[in-house]
């Protein structure tokens, strides 16, 4: 049942050291927000499945929090390369990480499988492909009636899940439009799920029958954080910041200055900052 | 049709590229190079081409260029967004698209590319940013047409890594790993465009840009260059294909405050 809570209380009780997290987003809806409380509660050892991990993961591993990451694309979207993810895996700076590598497509059948409750996804994909070479979990099936060959990976079982939607209603439940991405998928997969929200509205009654909601009982903990994606974007809210992921590579390229950025930004700074960042987007 | 002889090799790559997508097309855009090159065909001689971007947005018809895979513009105009699992699985692995459209940092003679590291994986020495949806897109698409601009650091004699396999070694291999699709059948650049040969699948210049030479594609390409005996020139873009592409990008810019987009 959703309870309502600060980000602070509600990463507080839901993330803990050594666990698997996916705070999921795919270019829209990114939880910085909750990304950035985590890691001012200094979370250590984590594991984190994204598909596209971007900024706030660069974070998260610059500022050591991450033992492994599990992924299918590493990029700061329409700028380039991760710069804190690559130090840390060519130099081992902050310390080095283990990476678990997929395509999308994988990554995607991964969640399925997971809300749906398998131990596995199958698939047909990484034909010819160089990771199934030096990723031990992509493994083959043959269909029991065709013989096909298929592609098999392991189910996204993890901790808990992070995402940041646009509404949730007063009873907790929560309404996701847009680019929806893997979220519905993350948040069914995980044990626990934590949602910041740009808004909380009475009921939502009035809305067409297949929207994206997840029921109040699928969620854990709900916080209402106004601009809580920014520099991404929330559809029908704020426009994506694109200044900020240009100012991202210049601030990520350099270790003191990345350092800086953290203290001023994220560790001396709270939720609350979020909402005057995107007046204006 | 009046022609232009005032272009960059640049816009002649997106151009010659933007030619070979028909109306009846369902194409998978990826980010870069084919998303202006898929947009102008839209823009110009193909009005009712489907467009897919991998965010999950299908017959998206963007006013300006996506800075991202998932910009709110590839939403907005979209006919519908689905869940990204949908889309790779109903739409891309259940054989919905005709065409994927890849960029490449690193490509061979036979289509295969690379986007995953520089250097050893284990130890790489530029960790580049992976594969997405481009090894999947490189096997379920109908066909794949890939787009880059020529040089020898990009086109070369062998890739690093294969993140998305084209012809493999060449031949059938394809057919060998039970891929039932075409895969790489175009590889447009700033400098000309090339397609397989039909039995070594080793990609072939069938055609020059305007102005362009045999040595320059040469110098530029990482493996000896075989030419189509018929070789042809292409013909130069077009006053609505430039203009098209000019204000897409300009409308582009002014949107993303000086970003190109892509």
């Amino acid at each position: 049942m959703a309870k309502f809570q600060s980000l602070h209380d509600a990463v507080r009780d839901n993330l803990r050291d050594g666990d698997t997290a996916a705070f999921e987003g795919f270019t829209h809806l990114i939880p910085h927000a909750a990304a950035h409380e985590a890691i001012r509660q200094g979370r250590r050892d984590l594991t984190l499945i994204r598909m596209t991990p971007d900024i706030i993961y660069d974070q998260m591993i610059g500022m050591g929090l991450v033992r492994k990451v599990v992924f299918s694309y590493a990029g700061n979207p329409g700028v380039g390369l991760l710069r804190r993810m690559r130090d840390a895996i060519e130099n081992g700076w902050p310390r080095s990480i283990e990476t678990v590598e997929h395509s999308h497509a994988a990554m995607a059948n991964a969640y399925e499988a997971g809300a749906a409750g398998l131990p596995c996804a199958v698939f047909r994909g990484y034909r010819g492909a160089g990771l199934k070479d030096v990723n031990p979990e992509i493994r083959s099936v043959s269909c029991p009636f065709t013989g096909e060959e298929l592609a098999a990976v392991p189910a996204h079982r993890p901790d808990v899940a992070f995402i940041h939607a646009q509404k949730a209603s007063r009873r907790g439940d929560v309404l996701i439009e847009g680019i929806i991405g893997v979220q519905k998928e993350a948040v069914l997969a995980s044990r626990r799920a934590v949602v910041t929200v740009e808004e909380i509205v009475e009921d939502f009654d009035d809305l067409h029958p297949n929207l994206c909601v997840l029921p109040h009982w699928t969620v854990t903990s709900i916080a209402h954080v106004p601009g809580g994606a920014h520099p991404s974007y929330t559809h029908g809210y704020y426009d994506r910041d694109n200044a900020a992921y240009l100012e991202w590579d210049k601030v990520s390229a350099d270790r003191d200055l990345f350092m800086q950025w953290m203290k001023a930004n994220v560790l001396e700074a709270g939720p609350e900052a979020f909402a005057e960042r995107v007046k204006g987007l | 049709m009046a022609t232009n002889t005032e272009f960059t090799p640049g816009e002649m790559m997106t151009i010659a590229a933007s030619r070979a997508l028909s109306n009846d097309d369902v194409c998978f855009v990826g980010i870069g190079a084919p998303s202006a090159a898929c947009n102008v065909a839209r823009l110009t001689h193909a009005p009712d081409i489907t467009l897919i971007y991998e965010s999950g947005t299908i017959g998206t018809a963007p006013e300006v260029l996506p800075l991202s895979i998932g910009d709110g513009e590839l939403c907005e105009t979209a006919l519908t967004t689905v869940s990204v699992p949908e889309m790779f699985r109903y739409w891309l692995q259940g054989g919905r698209i005709s065409v994927g459209f890849l960029g490449a940092a690193q490509l061979d003679r036979f289509g295969n590319i690379n986007t995953t590291v520089i250097g050893d994986y284990h130890k790489p020495k530029v960790r580049l940013p992976g594969g997405g949806g481009a090894p999947e897109i490189a096997t379920s698409c109908g066909q794949v047409f890939i787009t880059m601009k020529q040089a020898t650091r990009g086109m070369v004699d062998k890739i690093d890594f294969y993140t998305s396999f084209g012809h493999g070694d060449g031949g059938d291999h394809r057919r060998r790993l039970g891929i039932a699709t075409k895969g790489p059948t175009l590889l447009i650049t700033d400098l000309a465009i090339w397609k397989p040969d039909p039995e070594t699948k080793e990609f072939t210049v069938v055609s020059l840009h305007p102005g362009v030479t045999r040595e320059h594609v040469q110098d530029t390409c990482g493996w000896k260059v075989r030419f189509s005996d018929q070789l042809e020139e292409t013909p130069p873009p077009s006053e609505l294909e430039l203009s098209t592409l000019r204000e897409l990008q300009a409308r582009t810019e002014r949107a993303h405050g000086g970003r190109k987009g892509s």
